[in-house]
């Protein structure tokens, strides 16, 4: 049961610069669970302290939020796709404050 | 379905075109899906862009050159030489000129015939309200979280679409907000992420090509939204990724208690974006991280004499590229796990761009246990002010 995971580039740079990241899980929490495993710096962008799902990090099975699914609780089947959706809200991006 | 938008009622509209105007727009007119009375909508349409930078540059060009009749420019900022990389409503000429008398003359000379107004301002919770009013669609370019709330919060108050587009690095997202049927941005993310967990800047940058693909997308949605055709993007996320130059498409779902426009909604009224955001604004970033420091100049005549200095380079190695001070280089984010690589015994002077992360690079090896290390005041930008003019600045 593998089920990919795509990383935004925002979060590349904690997952080894990888763009996504193939696990044999049978839920979207048990994926996730699996990637923050091999990625530890990640954990604290998707998660809480209390291991929650952050607010602002959108998780999609496929094209579905899974918000509208059963959440991390999502059962997934060979050959799903995971996407974590970042915010992003670069337009006009001047020199970031610059550093 | 599509979706149309209410023009807002006002000045009597117009019914009719010039031979001028019908000859300008002839390749409009001769599609049935645009015609004379499509023409006639955009000729009647005010359209308001939010930010007229990277996103802004190609929606202002297209929707001048559609005939969209009035366009509203909101910008404060002045155009400065690293934004002609994609901003093309600039020339270099413009450099040092207020963006929105910038590109109200480029628009203006590409289309007279149509109405810009320029709006010098930073959009705000006072304004906000006042300047959306007059217009029929909003279109969101702007580059920050505070602004994007409020332009949202904004349009919902007022029942305006806002058109939405965002970047960062090789990827892009767009959507329609704000249509009565549909989600809010609010519905997609409830809540700003911490500014401590937003990417710094170090991993910023854009390429210039991106927001004029994500600009003329939200241009392209815009004149469907007057014209009243196609399926616009109202429920979908558009994901593009640049450099495996794929769309991918996800569906976007109007949050039932959604505080903005759920049913029971609990925000009725604009309030502090920059409280939302946990951030005061980019005007006045968090203070910066307090370590022992050296100027260039003083860097400079301890070089001179010979002293036995060991320069650190936190930044990346596609910066180090650009220009360097022949230091070593360990970017920030790999020190924790490089620090074998430091003489503790040496005197260490850290150094980035501009002193910033260089400053966080000090206070870490200070807690390790370092003691004699200095951060590079002003980093290699003050260096190529007050020491070496031939260090490109970047």
């Amino acid at each position: 049961m593998a089920v990919k995971v795509m990383i935004p580039t925002p979060l590349r740079i904690y997952a080894g610069k990888r763009d996504s990241a193939e696990f044999a899980a049978a839920t979207v929490g048990e994926a996730l669970g699996r990637l923050t495993g091999e990625f530890g710096e990640l954990r604290k962008h998707l998660f809480t302290e209390e291991g929650k799902l952050r607010a602002f990090v959108n998780v999609y099975l496929n094209d579905e939020d899974i918000r509208y699914l059963a959440k991390e609780n999502t059962p997934t089947k060979d050959g799903d796709t995971i996407s974590i959706i970042p915010s992003i809200a670069g337009g006009s991006t001047r020199a970031p404050s610059g550093r | 379905m599509a979706t149309t938008i209410q023009p807002q009622t006002g000045a009597k509209p117009a019914t009719s075109l010039s031979n001028e105007e019908i000859l300008r727009y002839s390749r409009h007119l001769i599609m049935p899906e645009v015609g004379m009375e499509g023409q006639l909508k955009l000729k009647n349409a005010k359209v308001l862009l939010i930010g007229t930078g990277g996103l802004g540059a190609p929606l202002g060009l297209y929707l001048a050159a559609a005939g969209v009749g009035r366009l509203g420019l909101v910008d404060f900022d002045v155009v400065d030489f690293t934004n002609l990389q994609r901003q093309v409503t600039f020339g270099s000429s413009d450099v040092g000129r207020p963006k929105t008398e910038a590109a109200q003359t480029r628009l203006s000379n590409l289309n007279p015939d149509i109405q810009i107004d320029a709006f010098e301002t930073k959009l705000s919770s006072e304004n906000a309200l006042d300047l959306f009013r007059d217009f029929d669609v909003i279109v969101d370019g702007t580059d920050n979280f505070p602004t994007r709330y409020l332009v949202n919060d904004a349009c919902i108050l007022l029942g305006k679409p806002n058109v939405y587009g965002s970047i960062f690095r090789f990827e892009g997202q767009a959507t329609v907000f704000g249509m009565p049927e549909g989600p809010c941005y609010r519905c997609l993310y409830p809540e700003p992420p911490p500014p401590g967990l937003v990417p710094s800047c170090a991993e910023g940058g854009v390429l210039g090509v991106l927001p004029g693909i994500v600009g003329s997308i939200q241009a392209m949605e815009t004149i469907k939204l007057i014209l009243g055709r196609g399926e616009n993007l109202v429920g979908r996320l558009l994901l593009f990724d640049a450099l495996g130059m794929k769309f991918r498409e996800l569906k976007l779902r109007k949050n039932p208690n959604c505080p903005m426009c759920g049913q029971h909604r609990t925000i009725h009224k604009l309030i502090d974006y920059y409280e939302f955001c946990g951030v005061r604004g980019e005007e006045a970033p968090a203070p910066d991280v307090q370590v022992p420091e050296i100027t260039p100049r003083e860097l400079k005549s301890r070089l001179d004499r010979r002293e036995d200095l060991f320069i650190l380079d936190v930044r990346e190695p596609h910066e180090f590229q650009i220009c360097n001070l022949n230091g070593h280089l360990i970017p920030l984010g790999e020190l924790p796990r490089r620090v074998h690589e430091l003489d503790s015994s040496r005197e260490i002077v850290a150094h980035c761009r501009s002193g910033k992360r260089s400053a966080e690079a000090v206070d870490f090896l200070r807690k390790a246990g370092f003691r004699k290390i200095l951060n590079l005041k002003g980093g290699i930008l003050a260096w190529s002010d007050d020491v070496d003019p031939s260090v490109p600045k970047y």
